[in-house]
């Protein structure tokens, strides 16, 4: 178990290396001038100059990457042109456009992200697993052809078709809701949540549509397996199958799934995110990658690593936690 | 006569697991346990075609104590028949036809309620697959448990300790500490006994197993079965028992009924049938199962040992194997040395996990050996390259287990055979299409079947075709691994028959590996006999099958069951004398 956590970790921070190196090579490969693009379309040569020279762009690409690498492991110390700054350990830079740093700007955005994928998941957990559950147990019925319909329409949709319509149909056509604005869960509970429940419910309801499918799918599997079978031929009510052996096997590559979908979340559901106007971390990626904001590209890539490669893990945790055949090697 | 107090069979055994054998008065109209009256079972395939007949108008009784073997080939509606008397069809779309009668509850009629009632608590059922038909996610004592409480008022400990009673019984070391055990932490037959102990916790009346031993050794068969009967004589619960093994039913059961297609096709005492049997698919049937007790079939070749001694065509010397498991190291083969002469078949049997299999894939070097030496026509190849091994890979070929998975499913039959000769790349295409068709019908294959797909042949047909990809390539040593096991015995016979004509014809070596000692004894002239990763005893049939030097050879051949019910039992009694060191595996 140990070994296995420290196996998994060593071969996450190899996989950051890797992937900040390749961010860092493919910004130094397109086209354009970092310098004066931070500075803006009316600067003079000389101005470009200046900002080439405090932002270090002209050090070559390895020494920029080796110093981005320090700033990572122990933090350095920054000049914005009048005065400088520390940025302390876990420093990823600052951002060309606003000054302002990287690993701050990315705390400031998360909450906003986790919000968002929090609400979403416990959506697609039970809209998802009730339609697949139901489905399979409604199998060849009119319930599961519906449904089906249902779940196609659902994958088929792209998200912000979803968002958009339930945009029109709640706020505009109906106006059971005002236009939402997000609001901070620390400033107003209440309002957070009214202000979340259309972006939950698009990526909710996109996202269940494979969890149904998912849950359908492992049901009828394990409701195939022979031991059903053998409970069934010992008397046991159908209910009791259902809910102690056959939902039982149907969990797992659910669990497994959602952490792994809830990691690429931390990267923002872009989509919905930029829909709804959430300051949430993908739309932050969105708006640097516009700017050719390096350090807020690069950072936002990283962190994103690794709430991926943290799920990746938690998945396979889960899944071993919930079936003990499962060897963590 | 005690026609006076002829009331209703007592539906609720008060005491359950008590001797409740009841008096077996035949004047009496008393019903007996099972009643099947014309049972029929349709299975409905695809809309449009004529449903599948699985079952045809099948009668019989069993009376309560009394133990009953249906017998048949693979599709002979055997396992069909044993689960209507549950109900289990009701819901699967399956048409039922005629009335089953158990313990008094017509299961036709009954409510979905009495159904449940009747589950598990008047006939419980053993299950082939002893892994697949626990679920692996609870313990083994909280299924027991869980099935106890739904047919008793039990509380939740009482239900606990109930299971860890019934799996002391059927000999589960430490059973209460192996009670949380998951069934994967089981051995296979620590797992069919778990599976015994399930349907012995409500003290049933019937017990139905379907294939019980089927997946597991033979060692451990013996174990089970003696078990069963053990159980049978004290509590005088009656049995059904479902096998394709002749032998079996003759070590269990007092009544035996063949059926084929659906149909008896004869019925009567264990004995009487397979000693005199009336019908000829009864004869075919039980000529066709290999015994180790029959005269020995093969050619007078014990003799000329010495001449041929020296040539050599495989020698394995000290060979190994090791696989990596995380940071445990598994020694699957363990210094293992053995020659293969020319024409001659030499087989190799063991239980599951000694090694077999890994030993016939370094054979033909599918596997890299670990250390050791293998020498083919006195060239080295243990370690030789892939490159250097060219020349060789044409004349050491492998036949399959499951010849199922071992045929690409989309590709015809006639291109999976001319895989061998397209690699070696010497004939042109006609030629090649020739060879095939050749071969197909070589092995007994109508030629014409070419362009045909895997899935339109039966299982042995099927084998026919792996053989004649391995001869494709005009192999002079093919390693049968398990090229029987998951055949009929009428279907093995035709197989082996094969496999022994083309050795005369082609003066084929072969290594026959597989888990049946009597297959082995009727194809080989010589035997090695695997535990653990090493040969305890290798010698001629006639040595190891007449007088086995190594104890556990000794134990595997008192395991083997025998078509003699009276030899049966005396063999069962012997087996209770052997050291019980193999005990409860």
């Amino acid at each position: 178990m140990t070994r296995y956590l420290l196996k998994r970790l060593g071969g996450a921070a190899g996989v950051l290396l890797v992937l900040s190196v390749a961010v860092y090579a493919l910004f130094y490969l397109v086209p354009g001038d970092p310098a004066r693009l931070a500075c803006g379309d009316r600067c003079s040569t000389q101005q470009v100059e200046q900002v080439r020279e405090r932002l270090g762009l002209e050090d070559s690409v390895v020494a920029q990457y080796g110093e981005f690498l320090r700033g990572v492991v122990a933090g350095r110390d920054y000049s914005t042109g009048t005065a400088v700054l520390h940025c302390d350990a876990p420093c990823l830079g600052f951002s060309y456009k606003t000054d302002q740093q990287v690993t701050q700007l990315i705390l400031e955005r998360a909450p906003a992200t986790l919000s968002l994928a929090l609400g979403a998941m416990v959506l697609w957990l039970v809209i998802g697993v009730g339609t697949g559950l139901l489905s399979a147990l409604r199998r060849g019925g009119i319930t599961e052809r519906a449904l089906t319909v249902l779940t196609l329409a659902g994958t088929g949709t792209p998200v912000f078709i979803l968002g958009l319509l339930l945009l029109m149909l709640v706020c505009a056509y109906l106006r059971w809701l005002p236009f939402p604005s997000y609001v901070p869960f620390t400033d107003d509970p209440e309002q957070w949540a009214w202000n979340l429940l259309l972006p939950w419910l698009t990526l909710g309801l996109y996202e269940s549509a494979k969890y149904a499918r998912l849950t359908r799918g492992s049901t009828l599997e394990t409701l195939a397996e022979d031991h059903i079978r053998t409970f069934r031929a010992y008397g046991v009510g159908e209910r009791a199958v259902v809910a102690r052996h056959a939902l039982r096997g149907a969990v797992p590559p659910v669990i497994a799934l959602s952490a792994l979908d809830f990691g690429t979340m931390m990267g923002g559901a872009v989509l919905t995110e930029s829909l709804f106007g959430i300051p949430g971390v993908g739309k932050t990626l969105i708006d640097s990658v516009r700017q050719v904001d390096l350090p807020v590209v690069v950072g936002v890539v990283l962190v994103v690593g690794v709430a991926v490669v943290l799920a990746n893990v938690v998945a396979d945790l889960l899944y071993a936690a919930a079936d003990r055949r499962v060897a963590l090697l | 006569m005690t026609e006076l107090n002829d009331a209703p069979e007592p539906n609720d055994p008060t005491e359950p697991g008590g001797p409740t054998r009841p008096p077996t008065n035949p004047g009496t109209a008393a019903e007996p346990l099972v009643r099947v009256t014309d049972l029929t079972v349709e299975f409905t395939t695809d809309e449009g075609t004529a449903p599948v007949r699985a079952v045809d108008r099948l009668s019989f009784t069993l009376a309560a104590g009394r133990a009953l073997a249906l017998v048949g080939e693979s599709g002979s509606g055997k396992s069909t028949v044993a689960s209507a008397l549950l109900g289990l069809h009701r819901g699967t779309g399956a048409r039922v036809g005629g009335t089953v009668r158990v313990g008094g509850t017509d299961v036709g009629a009954a409510t979905d309620r009495e159904l449940r009632a009747l589950r598990g608590a008047v006939a419980a059922m053993v299950f082939q697959d002893p892994l697949s038909s626990l679920d692996p996610y609870y313990a083994v004592g909280d299924q027991i448990a869980e099935v106890y409480r739904v047919h008793t008022a039990a509380t939740r400990r009482a239900a606990r300790a109930r299971a860890v009673e019934v799996l002391d019984r059927v000999g589960i070391p430490d059973a209460a500490r192996r009670a949380h055990a998951r069934p994967h932490e089981f051995s296979g037959g620590m797992r069919q006994r778990a599976l015994i102990a399930m349907a012995l916790a409500c003290g049933p009346r019937l017990l139905i197993a379907d294939e019980p031993t089927t997946a597991l050794d033979v060692t451990v068969q013996a174990q089970i079965l003696d078990l069963l009967h053990e159980l049978r004589q004290e509590t005088g619960m009656g049995l059904l028992l479902v096998t394709h093994d002749v032998g079996v039913a003759a070590e269990s059961v007092d009544d035996v009924l063949v059926m084929r297609e659906g149909r008896e096709v004869e019925r009567g005492p264990v004995a009487d049938l397979l000693g005199a049997p009336r019908e000829t698919y009864t004869r075919t049937l039980l000529a066709a199962v290999p015994r180790v007790d029959a005269p020995l079939t093969r050619g007078p070749e014990p003799a000329p040992e010495p001449e041929s001694a020296g040539e050599v065509l495989l020698e394995a010397v000290d060979l190994r194997r090791e696989f990596r498991r995380g940071r445990r190291t598994v020694t699957a083969v363990d210094g293992v040395s053995l020659t293969v002469r020319p024409g001659e078949t030499l087989g190799v049997v063991g239980e599951s996990g000694s090694g077999k299999t890994t030993l016939g894939r370094m054979l033909v070097r599918l596997l890299d050996p670990t250390s050791g030496r293998l020498r083919y026509r006195g060239t080295e190849i243990g370690a030789a390259s892939e490159k250097e091994l060219r020349p060789f890979r044409r004349e050491l070929q492998m036949v399959f287990q499951d010849p199922a998975s071992s045929l690409n499913p989309r590709r015809s039959v006639g291109e999976s055979v001319a895989d061998p000769l397209r690699a070696a790349g010497a004939l042109d295409e006609t030629r090649i299409v020739r060879r095939v068709r050749e071969l197909l019908e070589r092995v007994g294959l109508d030629p014409d079947r070419y362009d045909r797909y895997p899935h339109e042949f039966s299982g042995g047909q099927r084998q026919r075709i792996g053989i004649a990809r391995a001869l494709a390539a005009e192999p002079r040593l093919i390693v049968c691994d398990e090229p029987v096991s998951a055949l009929d015995v009428t279907t093995q016979a035709q197989v082996t028959a094969l496999l022994a004509e083309l050795q005369r014809e082609l003066g084929l070596a072969l290594v026959f590996i597989a888990h049946d000692l009597a297959v082995v004894r009727q194809v080989s002239d010589r035997v090695a006999v695997m535990r653990g990763g090493r040969i305890v005893e290798q010698g001629t049939v006639a040595q190891v099958y007449g007088a086995p030097a190594d104890p556990y050879t000794r134990r595997l051949l008192a395991a083997v069951p025998v078509l003699d019910p009276a030899h049966a039992a005396a063999r069962r009694s012997a087996r209770g004398e052997l050291p019980r060191e193999m005990a409860a595996v």
